[in-house]
């Protein structure tokens, strides 16, 4: 039968191809709302991990020994490359790196609001790569079987570096826990601050999150909000009993019914006051974004003119 | 006060185009060829091999880099899959399978 052209039947074809698995590839056919929805997840994505660097980068400087400094510099840097694969796999899709910086920095569009809070002792940096980093490996390795594959391949790439994020913070907390009294009140305190705002990263529960089901009906998403969270809650409780510290919830419990832990409710009021730009540290963040991209212009102009200047010399050679 | 959301600031916004877009393969080691990785932002062919260096080899991944200018990478339409790529399917010819031996032998 030859193909048609009309948008219906495209876009029945595209939603079969989906529903066999198909991975959809940068030049195929795909329908509007699939290609905004993509690049907006893909950009906030990718602006997630780039500003993501600011609340661990705060710290580098002052990391506690040259051991630790070495890591945190490691990891921070392969946040760097996490946006960079990402911007990349969203420029497929036919928008400029340009214009998603631009994007970032008028405040436009969003990146995750987590990277809103302030990292206020050594401790935070261990509750980041334990918490922050385990909730964003639950969420990514879901996305690894995403029907975009571009994002798809980029998500395999990051999982395989983000292991090591998530155990450095684990073994970073556990030596303050077992160290002297004041370090282990200071892992608890970390622990206390970042654990809700974690659960928060997977998003509003699916009764209240409208784009889940077409999200879902195009395999963009593959689990939903709720479900990722639980399987981070679930995964969390032992590794923070190993770490001999509290998670800050009285209704966490086992429930042998579901074979899941029960856990509170999610003050989403919160959450809405943070994505809307309340948090603590929303401006700073978009300021220090647009302060290297400001400062960073004459190199990225310079480089260019030296490249002119060296182009046109092996032509007129 | 307004945060980002409410209050986009355009004026020191620059225009400025980004540097061109290449595309980055990599011998994994010695013996393999060269697959394609991904894609990096660079002025000129050093810098995108640096940057390549940096963004795709920072845990052994590679032994040797090519970078290639995207815009030079000329790609089969996929409309054209059917034509292009399902011939050989009605030629199970090609394949040993298609061909029946003697069991007891080592063909
Ligand atoms: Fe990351
Ligand atoms: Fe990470």
């Amino acid at each position: 039968m030859p193909p048609t052209n009309s948008d219906e039947s495209r876009d029945l074809a595209f939603q079969e191809a989906i529903d066999a698995d198909r991975t959809v590839e940068p030049r195929d056919w795909m329908p509007e709302r699939y290609r905004s929805t993509m690049v907006r997840q893909i950009a906030q994505h990718a602006h997630s991990e780039i500003i993501g660097m600011q609340p661990e980068g705060n710290w580098i400087t002052r990391a506690p020994s040259l051991r630790r400094k070495a890591i945190l510099l490691a990891k921070v840097q392969d946040e760097a490359g996490h946006g960079l694969y990402l911007y990349a796999a969203a420029e497929t899709l036919g928008v400029e790196r340009r214009e998603l910086t631009e994007l970032l920095i008028t405040g436009r569009q969003k990146y995750s609001s987590i990277f809103n809070y302030p990292t206020l002792t050594w401790a935070d940096v261990g509750a980041i790569g334990w918490l922050v980093d385990g909730a964003a490996i639950t969420n990514q390795l879901a996305l690894t079987k995403t029907s975009y594959g571009p994002y798809a391949r980029a998500m395999v790439r990051i999982c395989r570096e983000e292991s090591f994020h998530q155990r450095q913070g684990f073994e970073l907390l556990s030596e303050l826990s077992r160290g002297t009294a004041a370090q282990h009140e200071m892992a608890q305190d970390a622990v206390n601050r970042w654990w809700w705002p974690a659960l928060m990263m997977f998003g509003p529960p699916d009764t209240e999150s409208p784009n889940t089901a077409q999200s879902m009906a195009w395999k963009i998403k593959r689990v939903s909000n709720d479900d990722l969270r639980q399987r981070f809650v679930d995964m969390t409780v032992p590794q923070a009993q190993a770490l001999a510290l509290d998670l800050p919830d009285p209704q966490l419990r086992w429930n042998d019914a579901r074979d899941h832990y029960d856990f509170g409710p999610i003050d989403w009021e919160e959450f809405r006051q943070v994505v809307s730009g309340h948090g603590a540290c929303n401006a700073q963040r978009i300021a220090v974004r647009r302060a290297a991209d400001e400062d960073g212009a004459w190199v990225r102009e310079a480089a260019r003119a030296w490249e002119g200047r060296q182009s046109s010399r092996t032509s007129a050679a | 006060m307004g945060g980002p959301a409410e209050q986009p600031d355009f004026r020191s916004v620059s225009h400025a185009e980004d540097w061109p877009l290449w595309e980055v393969f990599l011998r994994g080691r010695r013996g393999l060829s060269h697959q394609h990785v991904g894609s990096l932002h660079a002025p000129d062919p050093e810098l995108a091999l640096q940057n390549a260096r940096d963004l795709y080899t920072r845990r052994g991944e590679g032994v040797s880099i090519w970078v290639v200018r995207s815009t030079e990478v000329h790609a089969s339409d996929p409309d054209d899959q059917g034509p292009l790529f399902d011939p050989p399917s009605d030629k199970a010819y090609r394949h040993p399978t298609f061909y029946s031996v003697p069991e007891d032998l080592q063909l």
